[in-house]
């Protein structure tokens, strides 16, 4: 079976250090990983122990200090901007805050138009550009004609949350960073957003990596999880054996914070 | 947009100094359009003319005269030629010779005048007189002959063949014209200045002047201190390093130091005033940059930049669309400070005598320096400099109380 699995992004001795002189902060220290397409992987902590950080370092938007990040089994380079464009075109992420997500001064329709020049679709006619849209929005339950011409922030947060999926499915990447994506809306909006997720990987085939800092969520969805401490991966394995057998404290500890982890999971608390 | 707009326009310091700016503003295009004169035309022969309606002599002499018997007419005249410094002179004389005080009264003009002419007498020698009181005296003496009198005054022409003067007409002292009748009258609300220049008509040059100074430089300030700020604050790294280089260089030297360094170097033929607002442009960049380069640095982790990068957007989009319309309203307040810096840079080198050169265009600055070398402040000649300090105050005060309003739509945290 494991001969099977491909590599889709891995890492080794991946590292951050924030400012110099006195004041660093080691965001992420020298984490390893090995992430396998066709998995959900969930990388778990707590607040502050360096999640982001990472995900930015996996999308290419910030440089790590020190370390390796294997794109299918080689080494990645995204020197220039032609090779990071087309790195982006694979890899793509959801943000934790929907609010701060989106350029003020952009409308929706840009947003969206952005995506289908992503993906090469830049000089389509502008009706089957209105076509993709209206597909992509209403996959995510939102209707093209009622948010054309309007912004992203005259939506809510779970319809801003949505939009962002909607902007997934139109760019079709290997590869999805999820970082909190639930975190800041309404309880009732979360299972939606989620649910559109599973759907959209089985749709498109790509393989999401949830962060977050709730370990009953990463149980209820994922494969494979890491456990972030301080900037070190901890803990790691099946979804099975670290949440049902952990071995660090810290993981126990994280699973003790959800107390409904071995029962039913409900959804709308996620 | 438009709701940022009508926000501010809701706020009234905004719309207060927009008020003033828009009204200097008003005056400065529609007075050259009614008042067509070459602003720096001198037209009075002599320094320092007072504020006032000036009516042509020659003029009223020839128009139809009315003849007005009103009561007061001699008081009135006598007042004006009698000050209140003349009246109290007066009395120290009279109190000196020997009259008692209970019977002066510097009030009664008909009775003060007859008691000088009954008790003046130029060789009476009073203890501890100067030479220059008794001279005084004299000069005061003879300003008052003839001040009672009634009679009227003789026009007289000199006949060309015999020139035997000719009695054309006399004036008589109820002899009225009206003003609207007489040829020429000039209004100079501000009298002129030490060339005989009016200086309302200055002013209004000098402040359209001032204000393109004021504008030139700051949008060149502006241009410079937004893209370097971008630049810096966006790409950092090693183009940070440089920038910030330069710009630390520039904040030891302090401008002013620089500007008149620069102005001196230029010489007087070759400053004019868009030269002069090219160097202030170039020499007050500084802290815009730092200002820009500080907001871009916020900016530049925020997710809405990280999904423009993810969206694959180049380096310039990112700067035109992610990041400049986030700091546009900023910047529009660094521009407006800037001008009205700009403006008072200009006043503050024109009156160390480095401004524009003086022969072609007046401007704020070169008012005020005109004002000081001439003395008006110390003669007296408020209207020489008092408008022209107003005029600059106002525009600067319009301007930063637009800022203060701009401040308070932008910043939430300052509004009250
Ligand atoms: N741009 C930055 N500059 C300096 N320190 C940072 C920066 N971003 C994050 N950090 C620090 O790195 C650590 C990890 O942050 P983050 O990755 O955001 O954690 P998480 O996403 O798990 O909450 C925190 O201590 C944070 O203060
Ligand atoms: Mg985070």
């Amino acid at each position: 079976m494991s001969s099977e699995k491909k590599l889709c992004l891995s890492g080794s001795g991946v590292t951050k250090v924030f400012g110099f002189g006195r004041n660093t902060t080691l965001a992420v220290d020298h984490v390893d990983f090995n992430f396998y397409e066709g998995e959900i992987i969930s990388i778990v902590g707590e607040s502050g122990s360096g999640k982001t950080t990472l995900a930015k370092m996996l999308l290419g938007l910030i440089n790590p200090t020190e370390g390796e990040i294997y794109f299918q089994g080689e080494k990645r380079d995204i020197s220039t901007h032609r090779k990071k464009k087309e790195y982006w075109k694979s890899i793509q992420a959801i943000f934790q805050d929907p609010f701060s997500s989106y350029n003020i001064f952009n409308k929706i329709d840009t947003v969206l138009l952005d995506c289908i020049r992503m993906r090469g679709g830049g000089k389509l006619p502008y009706e089957q550009k209105v076509e993709m849209m209206t597909e992509a929005c209403s996959f995510v339950n939102l209707k093209f004609e009622e948010l054309t011409n309007k912004y992203p922030f005259e939506l809510s947060g779970g319809q801003q949350q949505r939009l962002m999926i909607a902007r997934i499915f139109l760019l079709k990447p290997k590869i999805l960073l999820a970082d909190e994506p639930t975190s800041m809306i309404d309880a009732c909006s979360r299972a939606t957003i989620l649910d559109m997720l599973m759907q959209l990987r089985d749709e498109i085939g790509m393989t999401p990596i949830f962060i977050t800092h709730d370990i009953g969520l990463a149980y209820y969805v994922s494969d494979s999880v890491y456990i972030m401490e301080r900037g070190k991966f901890v803990e790691s394995g099946s979804a099975d054996d670290v949440i049902l057998h952990p071995k660090e404290p810290y993981t126990r500890r994280l699973i003790s914070d959800v107390p409904k982890i071995y029962e039913e999971w409900d959804l709308s608390t996620v | 947009m438009k709701h940022t707009l009508q926000q501010v326009f809701h706020s009234g310091k905004f719309v207060t100094g927009f008020s003033i700016f828009v009204a200097i503003l008003l005056i400065v295009i529609i007075y050259p359009l009614i008042i067509t004169d070459p602003p720096l035309r001198i037209i009075g022969q002599g320094t320092f003319f007072e504020p006032g309606i000036y009516v042509n002599v020659y003029d009223s002499i020839s128009s139809p005269h009315y003849t007005l018997n009103l009561d007061d007419a001699a008081a009135k005249r006598i007042a004006s030629k009698l000050g209140e410094d003349d009246r109290i002179a007066i009395k120290d004389w009279l109190v000196a010779v020997g009259i008692p005080e209970s019977e002066i009264d510097t009030t009664d003009t008909a009775k003060l005048l007859d008691q000088w002419v009954n008790n003046y007498d130029p060789a009476t020698r009073i203890s501890g007189m100067t030479n220059a009181t008794r001279n005084y005296y004299i000069r005061l003496n003879n300003s008052l002959k003839g001040l009672l009198s009634t009679d009227g005054v003789s026009i007289a022409v000199a006949n060309p063949e015999t020139a035997v003067l000719e009695e054309t007409s006399t004036i008589v002292q109820s002899d009225y014209v009206n003003v609207n009748q007489v040829a020429n009258v000039r209004v100079l609300p501000l009298g002129t200045d030490n060339f005989g220049r009016d200086v309302l008509t200055e002013l209004v040059e000098a402040t359209r002047v001032s204000l393109q100074i004021g504008f030139v430089a700051g949008v060149i300030a502006t241009l410079i201190g937004l893209t370097l700020g971008l630049l810096s604050g966006y790409v950092g790294g090693f183009v940070d390093d440089i920038i910030m280089f330069i710009t630390n260089l520039f904040t030891v030297i302090p401008s002013f130091v620089l500007l008149i360094l620069i102005s001196f170097s230029i010489g007087q033929d070759r400053r004019g005033p868009v030269t002069i607002a090219i160097v202030i442009g170039f020499t007050s960049w500084v802290w815009t940059t730092r200002a820009v380069r500080s907001q871009v640095i916020s900016l530049r982790n925020r997710d809405h930049v990280n999904l423009s990068k993810l969206s694959g957007h180049s380096l310039v989009h990112i700067i035109v669309t992610d990041i400049f319309p986030y700091i546009a309203s900023y910047v529009v307040m660094a521009l407006i400070l800037q001008i009205s810096s700009g403006i008072l840079v200009e006043a503050g080198l024109s009156i160390l005598g480095l401004g524009p050169r003086t022969t072609d265009v007046p401007t704020l600055g070169l008012m005020m320096n005109w004002a000081m070398i001439y003395q008006a402040h110390i003669l007296g000649k408020w209207w020489a400099y008092f408008p022209v300090i107003v005029t600059i105050a106002l525009i600067a005060f319009s301007m930063n109380l637009m800022n203060t309003g701009l401040d308070q739509v932008f910043n939430p945290a300052l509004r009250d």
